[in-house]
């Protein structure tokens, strides 16, 4: 926890409901280190989202965190006051939304956007501020920057829009990006690219990265380590190749069979019966039991936590007493 | 009604689906008035250009593309939701636009389809057993109402839920569940071709399986031929026997799955499957992708991908490329005709 | 293969009422006190309109009851001459206010829902076509719309109320009066559910669910009434709603102003007009009370439909 920049501890979020509250995320703790692709993975609804939500203080109310601890650095940041936040988004922690179109402001140019994302964190006249933000655009790889510099956002195509949010987000330094879907809206073609540019930009600025997707190729792309999410709990966390090659939570084996090969052909997919539970009939024990292929007596009953092994950390009775 | 395998068309050798030349221009001008005020001339979306493909009794052909390849445009022409500009789609030797009377109507319950968003394709003031006792009463499918319950329960436990579920509503189930139900309402047609417009792609991948599992399951039980349509190749791998390209409404590349995969001709094939992430961390050699599509209302000239192309040449550029044929892929593009690209086991014949 | 972990919601037949007692738009309501105030009072005014003949203290409109002695009584005091008391007076020829009103409420209501009714159904229908057909059918229809909805709405009334009035023989007018209003106000309310309609009926129209039920050949007018319709009239209720209170209050203008329903079956418009020409001589009761009356019941239907677009609205929530 020492070299970590970001530390969640134990975050649980609650949602208010008429009778009951919703637990849509229940003790999730994680780090990124500094310079490091985090992603989050799962199927709608497991709660990825809600978590960068959480983090950067966007929860939609009546959706709050009811317990938990966020540590930015050594700053606490999940108790700030609304205006501390609000200065400490862009400037130390940036977003990277799924439709580039609702990040960019219509009506204003690339460059008004960027010189005052710039400007409002960096102490820059509006001269140096123009260079570095034509600068940015010519490192997340937009050609002739100089002159698309004074488009509007409308006059690009949607993988450069990508580009371009990017840029923005990168804009103020930040130490930390939570990029939710950033690829999910782009076409196949488009969608590689841009991970290329978020993985290359972030490795050369030291910029950490949480990457929310609900794509795991996106995820063998860019990340460095995963965490897989399910039922707003983390199933399980470990480095990337460990996860896509060995995986060891059973909802992780079989997310990763379900998923179609294009090396190999298979006459069924593996599938996984039913589906994620909804929030209000989360199943006791651990929430994936009804779905286990490989459920044990005490999974009905017992919620595992976060189990060490020798290949990373897994929320699964299968491994309790493995040697870490 | 029995829901028996169906052996009523054993001649295997003539295509089930035939389609020849298929255009289709949208209007994208503005209103006559303001073209007027703003002289500005009408402008058209060739969404399909002249595409031609058939598919086999029994087999699955999959359409691939991206945003604006036209793919879900042809599902649509061939359903007959849309028309045409030019060209003739032939089902079973016959053109459903000049068929009239009960011909028709057989004709289009052969043909059903099954859509993409399965939260917009169920009425949600409907219960599921009316929804999908639909085609049952509109194409007369059954004389009595208990008989209509009776294969709405069999569908319903065909698709793997409970019989019971017919009083429920629609949003009562999940996504998966959905499609299941709107798989089933297009079963009760009794159909033989299956038109599928992205059925998976609204849903998570875990769902995904279970759906593609039971497609195949209810192909090989039912003889059912598809049409397969997505953007993704891995899920189009799984499921296909033959596979179309599309790029800006032209057919590309049509070859048989195995094949494109493994000796993909077009530069537009191989930049897809360079593009497909590597989820197993496999290693898989691939090169960089470059570009966008450009937009479809003023496409490039010549080859439309031309400008994306390492290889074009000013030929490319002026001219359209006219589909050959090799051993038993068709491939549209002027490099691999003039043999400028090495394709792995490809002689020109 | 069945997904049995999915959470399996209740059965839905289990009765009506606990279905409502249960759902998020009764539990909003339960915690919001004007609105339900505001039901209270419209349920109170609609009940005591639909009984008048039998809980109404007098018959204020059949002369052999009257007694003009009893005329001018002011509220809650007993009459000079007869020692009858009234509770909120009577009028110029002894007719007891507070039947009046539950006499003249009853009309204003009928007028208002029938209004109601017959501007939803022409708005619906027309809203519809409109929508599904598109081309010159859609332009032709919101033209028409359009160019009504710039002229104020009393106005139209007005127009279509003389017209109609015309065109009838004058010894059927006294009777025709109350279907002529009740022309006049929904023809000059429709535009407000066509227009709504319309735009649900596109964004319905293009949804797979239609899509769906065309390739298996249903006809268009199947596919309006059973599928579009119910979608489409989550609105409908609301403007409905908020309709109701003004189709009162346009009643109550015309009548007002004296060309609405003749004064031998008033309608609370009627009466406060009536009451007007006292107020000055000091009766204030007898225009007083139906104005409060008209008030409260235009206020409270108001507040309910205000409170049903939002609470029926998602985006808010």
């Amino acid at each position: 926890m020492t070299d970590a920049l970001l530390s969640v501890r134990d975050l649980v979020v609650e949602f208010p409901k008429r009778k009951t509250r919703l637990t849509a995320l229940d003790q999730v703790s994680f780090d990124i280190r500094p310079g490091e692709i985090l992603g989050m993975v799962g199927e709608s609804g497991a709660g990825k989202s809600l978590t960068g939500a959480a983090i950067i203080g966007l929860l939609e109310p009546p959706g709050h965190i009811a317990s938990g601890e966020i540590w930015l650095g050594d700053q606490r940041i999940d108790q700030l006051p609304y205006e501390q936040l609000r200065r400490l988004r862009g400037k130390r922690i940036a977003m990277i939304f799924q439709d580039p179109l609702t990040s960019l402001n219509p009506i204003l140019t690339i460059a008004d956007q960027l010189v005052e994302t710039i400007q409002t964190h960096l102490p820059l006249n509006d001269k140096a501020a123009r260079a570095r933000a034509i600068q940015l655009l010519d490192e997340v790889g937009i050609p002739a920057a100089e002159k698309r510099i004074d488009d509007y956002p409308h006059q690009f195509s949607g993988g450069m829009r990508q580009r371009v949010v990017i840029a923005l987000a990168l804009a103020g330094e930040p130490e930390l990006i939570i990029a939710d879907e950033p690829t999910t809206a782009l076409d196949v073609s488009v969608q590689a690219q841009i991970i290329d540019v978020l993985k290359r930009m972030c490795h050369e600025h030291g910029t950490a990265v949480m990457l929310v997707t609900h794509d795991m190729g996106v995820i063998a792309e860019a990340c460095d380590r995963v965490a897989v999410m399910y039922a707003g709990r983390i199933a399980e966390i470990g480095d990337v190749r460990q996860i896509v090659k060995h995986p060891q939570h059973p909802y992780t084996q079989g997310l990763m069979g379900s998923i179609p090969s294009i090396t190999q052909q298979v006459d069924r997919l593996v599938q996984i019966p039913g589906s994620m539970p909804r929030l209000d009939a989360i199943p006791s024990g651990c929430a994936f039991n009804p779905r286990c292929n490989q459920r044990l007596p005490r999974c009905t009953q017992d919620r595992p936590d976060l189990i060490t092994t020798d290949q990373g950390h897994v929320a699964c009775w299968l491994y309790e007493g493995a040697t870490p | 009604m029995s829901l028996s395998v169906r052996q009523e068309y054993p001649d295997m050798k003539q295509p089930l689906l035939q389609v020849q030349n298929l255009s289709c221009h949208f209007d994208v001008s503005k209103p006559w008035l303001n073209r007027v005020i703003e002289s500005e001339p009408q402008r058209f979306l060739t969404a399909v250009d002249q595409v031609s493909f058939s598919v086999n009794q029994g087999e699955t052909f999959a359409l691939v593309g991206e945003s604006g390849s036209g793919k879900s445009t042809i599902a649509k022409l061939i359903v007959d939701l849309i028309h045409p500009s030019s060209g003739e789609i032939r089902f079973d030797g016959k053109i459903l636009r000049e068929t009239r009377g009960e011909a028709f109507k057989t004709l289009r319950r052969r043909i059903q389809m099954i859509f993409q968003d399965p939260f917009a394709s169920l009425n949600p003031r409907w219960r599921v057993g009316d929804i999908i006792a639909e085609p049952i009463h509109a194409f007369g499918l059954a004389t009595s109402q208990a008989q209509v319950t009776r294969t709405v329960e069999e569908l319903l436990d065909k698709v793997g839920l409970a019989g019971r579920d017919r009083h429920k509503y629609p949003h009562e189930f999940s996504g998966g569940q959905r499609q299941r139900i709107a798989i089933a309402r297009a079963l009760s047609a009794q159909p033989d071709f299956l038109v599928c417009d992205e059925p998976t792609s609204a849903l998570d991948v875990s769902v995904q399986a279970q759906i593609l599992n039971l497609m195949r399951d209810l192909q090989d039980e039912f003889g059912l031929t598809y049409l397969f349509i997505s953007h993704d190749l891995s899920v189009v791998k799984h499921m296909a026997d033959r596979i179309g390209v599309l790029y800006l409404g032209s057919m590309v590349e049509d070859a048989p799955s195995e094949q494109l995969f493994s000796q993909p001709a077009h530069p537009y094939t191989r930049m897809l499957l360079d593009a497909i992430p590597d989820h197993e961390m496999s290693g898989r050699r691939r090169k960089p992708v470059t570009g966008e599509i450009p937009s479809p209302i003023n496409p490039p000239s010549g080859c439309t991908f031309h400008p994306r192309c390492e290889y074009a040449d000013t030929l490319c550029k002026e001219q359209r490329p006219a589909v050959v044929t090799h051993n038993d892929s068709q491939v549209a593009c002027w490099a691999v005709e003039q043999a400028r690209i090495p394709v792995k086991g490809l002689q020109s014949v | 293969m069945t997904d049995q972990t999915t959470p399996s919601t209740p059965p839905t037949n289990d009765g009506l009422v606990r279905r409502i007692l249960d759902s998020d738009l009764f539990y909003d309501f339960s915690r919001r006190p004007i609105i339900i105030l505001s039901a209270i009072l419209t349920l109170v005014i609609i009940l005591a309109a639909a009984l008048a003949p039998w809980i109404a203290p007098h018959t204020p409109f059949d002369p052999s009851t009257l007694n003009l002695m009893d005329g001018f009584t002011p509220p809650m005091q007993p009459n000079a001459f007869t020692g009858n008391l009234y509770w909120m007076g009577t009028d110029s020829q002894g007719r007891d206010i507070f039947s009046a009103i539950l006499y003249g409420a009853r009309i204003s209501l009928l007028v208002g829902f029938a209004a109601v009714a017959f501007a939803a159904i022409l708005g619906i229908t027309l809203g519809l076509i409109a929508g599904y057909k598109g081309g010159w059918v859609d332009t032709l229809i919101m033209r028409i719309a359009d160019v009504q909805l710039s002229f104020p709405a009393i106005l139209v009334a007005l127009l279509i109320f003389g017209i109609t009035k015309s065109l009838i023989p004058s010894e059927m007018q006294e009777q025709a009066a109350i279907y002529v209003l009740i022309l006049s106000i929904g023809l000059s309310d429709w535009v407000q559910y066509a227009r709504t309609v319309r735009s649900s009926t596109l964004a319905e129209k293009n949804k797979e669910y239609v899509q769906a039920a065309r390739l298996f050949g249903v006809s268009s007018i199947r596919i309006l009434a059973r599928h579009i319709l119910p979608n489409v009239m989550g609105p409908v209720l609301v403007i409905g709603t908020i309709g109701l209170a003004l189709a009162i209050i346009l009643e109550s203008t015309l009548s007002f102003l004296g060309v609405g329903v003749p004064a031998t079956q008033p309608s609370l418009g009627t009466l406060i007009r009536v009451g007007n020409e006292f107020l000055f001589s000091g009766e204030w009761w007898i225009t007083l009370f139906p104005g409060i009356t008209l008030l409260i019941l235009a206020l409270s239907v108001n507040l309910l439909g205000d409170w049903l677009r939002d609470a029926l609205n998602p985006r808010l929530r």
